[in-house]
This record gives structure tokens, sequence and C-alpha cells, in this order.
């Protein structure tokens, strides 16, 4: 798994990838930091941190595209699987490699945390829960857009259909108003990735949501395994 | 070292596999042959457990490839048909990459430095991997696949796409680790086979129909009474002019050999020596004989005796002859 890790870390810096996706973000974070705190004179972050969730939702597919994919379409993946490691050990290792990205990249939250400290009084219990909730949010969108990308060779595909599903969870609860149907109703709410994040935002560590996101990225980490483990069995 | 059981492969309706064994012991240099679709890759892939077969099983070094998957390919070495990897490395970042996932910690750099310096590509070690030749591409793949020191090298088709004299480098690479560890090559390259392999197994739509030495398998083609005869001239005329049976009881046409003038093989009565009758008969049908000879046979007599290109297999197992006729 470490080998792994380390190959994927060294592609990010060594691609623009890593360097635009963390770029991105701290330009996001960066600008809603003057806008809603700096500009207003607030030590709240709880706006930031509320509109930095679609901005994540939309970046993440970008980072995690070529994971995966990159693999198969260079065909890659069969010197891989025929090297002295695990199925987990590859996709852990990517997943990782990810993750450790999105974790510099949404650091910037911190930072501006740490800058504000200097001026004013941050509320930290306030700042850690929405950097957790923002932690939590990543672990699962990567591990999601992870298996998109064991489905395709194209990087563009795996981008869009992570697109799609990130926007589809990002909305689930607002189709609640629309659907008539009480199972669709309770689907919908249960998989809407907001109303888990949104506790996060103010400052309240919800248990359930924690494992909601977990036990969401470990469902989608099964899942890629699988995609990867039908190869030898097709 | 590698005990290959009763495996059977289907992709859709295709049989790719079909009920194959075959048991390589250690230091043997084993080629599988056959055509382009005969099982070969299907095969390999199976062993070095990229993918799984229908029935039966694969153990390496007494590791069963499914059940043991690690243990199994630490004792293995692969060389895939087509080498790819990650672009974005250099030789040398790629290759520790590989001692990473096979865990050489222990004297990497003077693994790697010698491992180059075998395969002839220490002067390329800091250049990017997708600026490299294929012939250096491939010397690089079989780097990793040598990293370690496997005591199973699998090399699917390792000269395709090879120039002339790069084929002529790898080969010898191949002799040389031969020396000293159990390989298995697949190739189509019938001269390349024999020249590097000490037993030949011959595929054939999934199915093993020859297994033995390369020599066995020339040997087993070669009878006092048969010879190879190059004739110029209609392949026709040639059917009529040795109708004669009580002398001629077999020509099996093995293809053109030269602009006009076919290869065929010419089997007479048991213990009888046909070379003076055949030459006779040409000559009086109007048909040179450009070379005939006797007990002259090579793989590729065997291959193409054996295996019929339209996908039918002509033959029985070595030893089994049956002459595929066109005229008796």
């Amino acid at each position: 798994m470490q080998s792994i890790l380390k190959r994927e870390l060294r592609a990010y810096f060594y691609s623009p990838l890593g360097y635009v996706f963390i770029g991105a973000v701290f330009l996001f974070s960066g600008y809603y930091f003057y806008s809603y705190n700096l500009s207003v004179s607030t030590t709240d972050m709880g706006t930031l941190f509320s509109l930095l969730f679609p901005v994540i939702m939309f970046l993440v597919p970008v980072l995690t595209m070529r994971l995966l994919s990159e693999d198969k379409r260079l065909k890659i993946d069969q010197q891989l699987f025929t090297l002295p490691i695990t199925k987990v050990g590859i996709v852990l290792g990517k997943y990782l490699a990810a993750l450790f990205i999105y974790v510099i990249a949404i650091s910037s939250t911190l930072i501006e945390a740490m800058v504000m400290s200097f001026y004013g009084t941050v509320t930290w219990s306030e700042v850690i829960g929405n950097f957790t909730g923002l932690l939590l949010l990543g672990t699962t969108l990567i591990a999601i857009c992870l298996f998109v990308s064991a489905l395709t060779e194209s990087q563009v595909v795996a981008a869009v259909i992570g697109f799609i599903i990130s926007l589809f969870l990002m909305l689930s609860d607002a189709f609640v108003y629309i659907v008539n149907n009480d199972f669709l109703k309770t689907l919908f709410y249960s998989i809407s990735i907001k109303n888990r994040y949104t506790p996060f935002t103010l400052g309240i560590f919800e248990f359930s949501g924690t494992v909601f996101f977990i036990s969401f990225a470990a469902l989608f980490l099964c899942l890629t395994i699988a995609v990867l483990d039908r190869k030898r069995w097709s | 070292m590698i005990e290959v059981v009763n495996i059977s492969k289907k992709y859709g309706t295709k049989q790719a596999l079909a009920d194959m064994s075959v048991d390589i012991k250690a230091g043997e240099v084993v080629g599988l042959l056959g055509l382009n679709g005969a099982g070969k890759s299907t095969a390999m892939n199976i062993m070095t457990g990229y993918i799984r077969p229908d029935s039966g099983y694969v153990k390496i070094g007494g590791y069963d490839v499914a059940k043991d998957p690690l243990k199994a390919k630490k004792k293995l070495g692969y060389l895939p048909e087509q080498f790819f990897f990650y672009n974005d490395m250099k030789v040398e970042e790629y290759l520790s990459f590989i001692c990473d996932i096979k865990k050489i910690k222990q004297g990497r750099k003077q693994h790697i430095d010698d491992m180059c310096e075998r395969v002839g590509i220490s002067h390329i070690r800091s250049r990017m991997i997708r600026n490299l030749s294929k012939g250096y591409r491939q010397r690089v793949g079989f780097v990793q696949a040598l990293l370690g020191n496997p005591e199973v090298v699998i090399l699917d088709e390792p000269t395709v796409g090879l120039d002339p004299s790069q084929i002529v480098d790898i080969r010898a690479l191949i002799k040389n680790v031969g020396e000293k560890r159990t390989v298995v090559i697949s190739s189509h390259i019938l001269s390349e086979v024999q020249l590097i392999c000490s037993r030949v197994v011959l595929l054939n739509n999934g199915r093993i129909i020859a297994d033995d030495t390369p020599d066995n398998l020339r040997r087993s083609m070669s009878k006092p009474n048969k010879v190879v005869a190059l004739i110029e001239g209609d392949s026709g005329k040639v059917k009529q002019a040795l109708g004669d049976k009580s002398i001629f009881k077999g020509v099996t046409l093995l293809g053109q050999k030269e602009q006009g003038a076919y290869e065929y093989i010419i089997e007479g009565e048991e213990d009888s020596d046909i070379r003076r009758q055949l030459f006779q008969v040409l000559a009086n049908a109007g048909l040179p004989a450009l070379s005939i000879n006797s007990g002259e046979f090579t793989l590729e007599d065997f291959f193409l005796k054996h295996v019929d290109i339209g996908g039918k297999e002509n033959g029985a197992p070595a030893g089994e002859e049956t002459a595929d006729a066109i005229n008796t």
C-alpha cells in the first residue's frame, strides 16, 4: 500500500493536478474568508464552511478522475495485478493519496482560523467541528469518485459521472419535496450528504453523521475492490 | 515449479482454454506455441493470477495462485505482451517503485545497478519512460520482471514489435535468464522457440496438441521414407504427377516458399527411399524440384502439419502422425 501511496502522491505533484486542486480550494477558501470574515470583521467561519461544501463537491471528481481510469486505459492494471500486492493495497494506496492532497487543500481553513486568532476570539470548537465535517465529506466523496474511476477508461467520463453523483447527493434532500412515494422520500432524505454535513457547520459534532460518512466511504471502497476483482472472474 | 492442472477458460461462447495441464520443472525454458487466439496469453494470464480459470488451478513454487496469490506472485516475474507503465516516471523511479512493491530493501541500489547493467539500460536510467523506444521499454519491462530474482519468469511474446537487432539482444537475454530460472515464453515465432526453449507446448484452439523438446518434435516428423521437397509449379499439377499411390502414399502441402514454388512433405512406403523416384517423376512431369531433403524437418514443419491456419487441428499429438494429404 505504501508503495502505491508514494507513487500517487508523487504523481499529483509531478503533474499540475495536485497544484490545481490545492490552488483552487485555497482560492475559493481565501475569497470566502475575505468576503465573509475579514471584510465584515467577524470570526464566525460557519458561512465559509457552508460555501466550501459545493466547491468541494465539484472539485473532488477532478482530484480522483485519473486514479484508476488511467491504469485501465494504459493497461497498467495488468502489470499491477500480477505484482505481489493486494487489490486492497492498490485501492487504499490511491485513496489515501487523494485524501492526503484533500487534507492539504482544506487545511487552508485552519490557516485562516489561526490568522483570525491574532486579531479576535476564534471559537475553536466550531472551527474543529467544521473542519471535521469537511474532512468527513472528503473521505466519502473521494471513495465514491474513486469507485467511478474504476468503472471507466476515460478520465473525462469519470469526472462527469463524479460531478453528477456529487450533484445528486448534494440535492437529494430537495427531491424529498418532489416525490410522493414514502420509500423514495425516506431514501432521498437518508442519503442526503447536506443534511449530515450541516450540523458540523453549526459546531455540532454528530456521531450518526460521522458513522454515515465513514460507512459510505467504506462501502464504496469495497465496491471499488469488487470492480477490480471482477476482471479476474469475467 | 509451475503446476498447471486442468485449467479451462471460456469467454462467452469461445473456449479459450480447455482442460490444460502442464508440469514445468525448475530450470526448464518452456515455449508456449500457437497461432493468435490459440490460448497462449489466456494461459499466461491465468498462471500470473491476472485472471481466474473457470476450473482447475495453477501452483507456482507450491503456492496456489488463486488461494495464496501474494506468496505465488513473490516467486514470479512477468512481462506482459504489451508493456506499459506510468509515463510520468523515470526508469530509475519506476524500478525503485517495483522494488518497493516487491519489498526489496537491502542492497536495492546495487541490485538495480546489476540488473540494468545486464540488460543494457544503465545509460537510460534517468530518462522518462514515455521517451523510450519500444525496444528500450521492453528491456525496462525485462528488468522489472527480473527484480528480486524470481524463480519463475513468464514472458508473453517478448520480441513482438522489435527491430531485428533488438530481437537478437532480447533472445540472448532470455537464454541468459533461462540458465538460472524457470522461464515460460509465449511466441508464434517458431525459430525463436527452437533457439531458446528446452521444451515446447503446442496449443491449438485452447488445447495442448504437443508437449516435448523441439528436437523430439522434429524427430517425430522424420522418417527415412519421408522427404520435404520444394517444387516449382502449380500444386494441382504436382498432385497429378505424384498420383501413383504405390510409390507416394501421402503428399502434404506445407505452403508457398518462393514465387511459384511450394513446399511439400512427401511420404513413401515404410522403409523405402523415394528420393530418386520422386526426382524422376517430377522431371518427367516438367516440374523442377528446387530441393529434396530427407529427414530435415523443422519445428515449423511440425507446426504446419499439426495446426491448420483456418483454426482446425490437423494432426494428433506428436508421435501419432496423420498425414493431411492433398493427394494420396
